[in-house]
């Protein structure tokens, strides 16, 4: 069954036609065309698709897309604002932590909402907070020290 | 050192895609008309194919094609090749059975593919898949090394009965014997290394597009090498010449050896495309990944070591079975033989060695190269029975290590396992990890951790990899069906700028940085004027991809030689401009002067005379300002060094936690030292995660257990520490930069550091060894065992 679902992302009105069963993540890469949020896993473990939904980070590919209807939707897409980086973004490549860049716009996207949260975490809560996303490539020793500097950065 | 040259941490050209979401992975990319496959794979380990019902599936709206193995028969297509040959103890051959894309008659492995549907949307495609019906006839199985070599086992080819694909070795068996005959102690251990996943965070993507105008194929993969997947499934699948066959693997989202095989799926689009004339596009999901990309590790090893009562080693006897699955997969062979035994001599002089290895099929997933790729099971085996060996006598684990160094001046080291290493410090390595590790100070740390109930241990390893492969015609002459050189070019455009080429492949290591870095050192081009274009066998000239630690051992090397032919020709060019002879004109920060005067032109006006040649010598030389170089390696390198690890363990509940880890390598000169410290931090979290966490688990028919991240164990940013690295260099003597390469280095030494210091942490309580992963189930277990021994021997 095809159903129209409405939504905002990154500040935008979108609109597509989607499956009942169509996830989120497939309506934000395969129909609007934002192919930033990845997808490394069918079993919501591996964080690759955090996005934000009403300004929390959700994984996308453990919602239906009809389950967006009227919401507001933020992508790594959304986080550099006219060209800039956003200090957590900038971050992460000034303390290396990102290497294949997979699993990073979902990383990004779940320290954002880390911080919104919590604005100064220590390196136990951010390595406990992003137990839902999974890096093969860094030891995420950096990640965790680009998610502090983003934070303190966000701060000041 | 120019700012952003040789040893500058500079921040990465190609972070900026990846942090703002623009990176182009397989998936990201569409093609016009596109057409979504799905695979339907073998639920049985074993079986024959007696029939396959596909009307109800073609019948279903939107279904385009259903494609079996017999249509792949019937159009001729060939296996998927194996890319090394390995013999057996008398020179015969191995047994090198077929390994078609599509199984036509029987199934040998949980995950086997069978047919393809493709349907104009994906999930189309996967309902379309429920209503094919393959009539199997199970057949008894055997996944596991145990089950494969049992008496009357099943076989899994029908030429190899006892399962027996090879029956290999190495070394001097009775230099061996002899030495072992005159020992004054022998010290022994049965290893198992366990099987492992890669699991890269991206999952395998393949598009397969046909141009019937051209009569031309373009294949998008997830591959660590775009032009050997070219080569092997031109040459031995598909039946399509190079000039017709174009590869393009974009961002890869990490590879960890897993991509590099040519597998089915690749072959399967491809042809598929041309099959129904529109592009076919496969995506795995997650679990697809943990069923058909290719598996790690999976030895089972006796192994013996020989020592005089002074603790010296006089011999090491090594006796392993390694799991090659059902199929050999591209480098299946060579892992456990030509990467695992000749790297037993680890760091140290063992005068004699002798290792058998067989290779044994079994009902279960091809297993190939995961980083390190037999490294890390040679320095598993060989750092535990060390260790050991060292309580075993009673000598310190530093000094039976520092007593059994090949020493400083003792380079090059011929070892009795076929490897010449170049140069190292053992000492030193080992000197500088233990300071950095504050190891003197951890007695008060483990009396801190009794006080309050845990048990600290201490363990260390030092390891040597072979990295770089490697001289051609040696690996040639091991059984390599290809050549391992790699190629490079270095393009100055008309303004200076400089594109270069590379045959290596990027998938998270930052060549992009590191290489434009070499171009930015020798010819004094901006950094930001320099771009690195991998992944396209349209555009690269040829490659040979990037795996075994190669890429700037080997690619770097390539485009070294590149630039140097770029810095003869612009002083040749430079030396007409300036009316100067070219012997006297020097390169000096991106100029070009005649030595000794203030004389000078720009780079970039060298460039744009090569291109414009109004003014320039065209009776003896040619414009144009483009070198590609090919560089074959003279020998493999051999980075070395130390890890240190501390864990607390609590005997209530056997639960592991690394308090420290520290590792000191010598990588040879480090060109980025950020990158180096990252590739460390990964390699050891991947140790990390076999010693702790991972573990693939077949059940006894042969069904796959850990199918998902829900029942396999990835390392979590919540339980590691964070790691203390340092380096100690020495040059690598034979290329001209001294580099050695860190991709694979933190795999290899970690498991071991890990687990020795388990042991060590409850050796108090009579526990001489744990299973890798050490668990908390096993590790309880293992104290509750010891304490039930201690009890009745009391």
């Amino acid at each position: 069954m095809s159903i129209t679902v409405s939504f905002t992302l990154n500040g935008e009105p979108v609109s597509a036609e989607v499956d009942n069963h169509t996830l989120l993540v497939e309506m934000i890469r395969d129909q609007l065309g934002r192919t930033g949020t990845h997808i490394g896993c069918d079993t919501s473990q591996c964080g690759a698709c955090v996005i934000h939904v009403d300004g929390r980070s959700v994984k996308s590919c453990t919602m239906l897309a009809v389950q967006a209807e009227g919401a507001e939707v933020g992508t790594i897409e959304g986080v550099a604002l006219n060209g800039k980086l956003h200090p957590m973004q900038e971050a992460f490549r000034e303390y290396h932590g990102l290497q294949c860049g997979f699993c990073t716009p979902g990383m990004i996207m779940s320290a954002l909402d880390l911080v919104q949260q919590n604005p100064d975490p220590s390196e136990q809560e951010i390595r406990q907070w992003l137990v839902g996303n999974l890096c093969r490539c860094t030891g995420y020793q950096n990640i965790v020290r680009a998610v502090r500097a983003g934070a303190q950065a966000m701060r000041s | 050192m120019t700012e952003n040259g040789i040893g500058a941490a500079v921040r990465r050209k190609e972070d900026y895609r990846f942090i703002t979401g623009q990176g182009q992975y397989t998936d990201d990319i569409n093609r016009p008309n596109q057409l979504y496959a799905h695979i339907i794979r073998s639920p049985l380990p074993h079986a024959r194919i007696r029939g396959i019902e596909l009307k109800a599936a073609l019948d279903m709206p939107g279904v385009v094609a259903v494609l079996t193995g017999k249509d792949m028969v019937d159009d001729g297509i060939g296996g998927l090749p194996c890319g090394w040959g390995v013999n057996n103890k008398d020179g015969s051959p191995m047994t090198e059975p077929g390994h078609p894309p599509l199984a036509a008659d029987t199934v040998r492995y949980v995950g086997d593919q069978v047919a393809v549907v493709l349907a104009d949307k994906r999930s189309i495609a996967r309902d379309a898949a429920e209503l094919v019906d393959i009539d199997y006839e199970e057949l008894p199985a055997a996944a596991s090394l145990s089950a494969a070599s049992a008496e009357a086992a099943p076989a899994v080819w029908e030429e190899a009965p006892d399962n027996v694909c090879f029956d290999w070795e190495i070394g001097d068996a009775a230099a061996t014997d002899e030495a072992f005959a005159s020992a004054a102690h022998v010290s022994s251990i049965d290893i198992v290394n366990s099987r492992l996943i890669p699991n890269a965070i991206e999952p395998r993507v393949a598009i397969g597009e046909y141009d019937s105008g051209r009569d031309e194929y373009t294949l998008y993969t997830t591959s660590q090498n775009p032009h050997v997947i070219r080569m092997l499934m031109g040459a031995f699948v598909l039946s399509i010449p190079e000039h017709k066959l174009r590869i393009i693997a974009p961002d890869v989202g990490g590879g960890f050896g897993s991509k590099i095989c040519h597998y089915a799926e690749e072959a399967i689009v491809t042809w598929a495309s041309k099959r129904v004339n529109r592009p076919v596009k496969w995506t795995a999901d997650r679990s697809e990944s943990f069923m058909s990309d290719a598996h790690g590790r999976d030895h089972i090893s006796h192994a013996e070591l020989a020592l005089s009562k002074d603790g010296d080693f006089l011999g090491l006897r090594v006796r392993t079975k390694a799991n090659l699955g059902a199929y050999l997969s591209t480098f299946g062979p060579a892992v456990p033989t030509y990467l695992y035994a000749t790297l037993l001599a680890g760091t140290y002089k063992t005068p004699a060695i002798y290792c058998e290895v067989k290779g044994m099929f079994t009902h279960s997933v091809p297993v190939d190269s995961y980083r390190g790729a037999g490294r890390p099971e040679a320095c598993y085996l060989l750092e535990r029975l060390v260790d050991r060996a060292a309580r075993e006598t009673g000598i310190d684990p530093l000094e039976i290590r520092r007593r059994n160094f090949i020493p400083r001046d003792g380079f090059p080291y011929q070892t009795p396992v076929l490897l010449e290493y170049d140069s190292g410090d053992y000492h030193a390595c080992l000197d500088k990890c233990l300071e950095l590790a504050d190891y003197k100070g951890f007695e008060k740390r483990r009396a801190e951790s009794a006080e309050r109930g845990k048990l600290r241990g201490v363990g260390l390893s030092t390891y040597i990899e072979a990295c770089g492969i490697a001289p051609s015609n040696v690996a040639g002459a091991l059984g390599a069906r290809a050549g391992l050189y790699e190629s490079g070019t270095i393009r100055v455009n008309p303004t200076g700028s400089v594109t270069v080429l590379t045959g290596s492949h990027s998938h998270g290591q930052g060549h992009e940085t590191t290489f434009a870095q070499l171009v930015t050192e020798a010819l004094g081009v901006d950094f930001d004027n320099i771009d690195v274009v991998h992944g396209d066998t349209g555009k690269i000239p040829f490659g040979m991809g990037t795996y075994g630690s190669r890429s700037l051992a080997v690619g770097g090397m390539a485009l070294m030689a590149a630039l140097e032919k770029i810095k003869t020709k612009s002083r040749k060019i430079a030396a007409h401009l300036l009316e100067a002879s070219e012997d006297d004109v020097e390169f000096v920060d991106g100029q070009l002067r005649v030595a000794g005067t203030d004389r000078t032109v720009s780079f970039g006006d060298v460039a744009l005379a090569a291109y414009v040649p109004h003014n320039y010598p065209l009776d003896v030389l040619e414009p144009g300002l483009d070198e590609t170089a090919f560089y074959d390696p003279k020998n493999f390198t051999f980075p070395a060094g130390c890890h240190i690890c501390e864990v607390e363990i609590d005997p209530d509940t056997g639960v592991v936690e690394i308090d420290r880890f520290t590792a000191a390598d010598d990588f040879g000169r480090i060109i980025n030292p950020m990158i180096v410290e990252g590739q460390v931090h990964g390699g050891l979290t991947q140790g990390i995660g076999q010693a702790l966490y991972e573990q693939c688990v077949y059940d006894d028919s042969g069904q796959l257990l850990t199918g998902s991240y829900m029942d396999y164990c990835m390392p979590k940013a919540d339980n590691l520490p964070n790691f203390e690295v340092t380096t100690n260099t020495t040059l690598c003597t034979h290329n001209v930069l001294g580099v050695k390469g860190c991709g694979e280095a933190g795999t290899i030494g970690s498991t071991p550091a890990v687990i020795n210091a388990v042991v060590d942490a409850l050796s108090e309580l009579g526990v001489s060894d744990v299973p890798i992963p050490a668990t908390p189930e096993r590790v309880w277990d293992a104290i509750r065992t010891a304490a039930h021994n201690r009890a009745v021997s009391a």
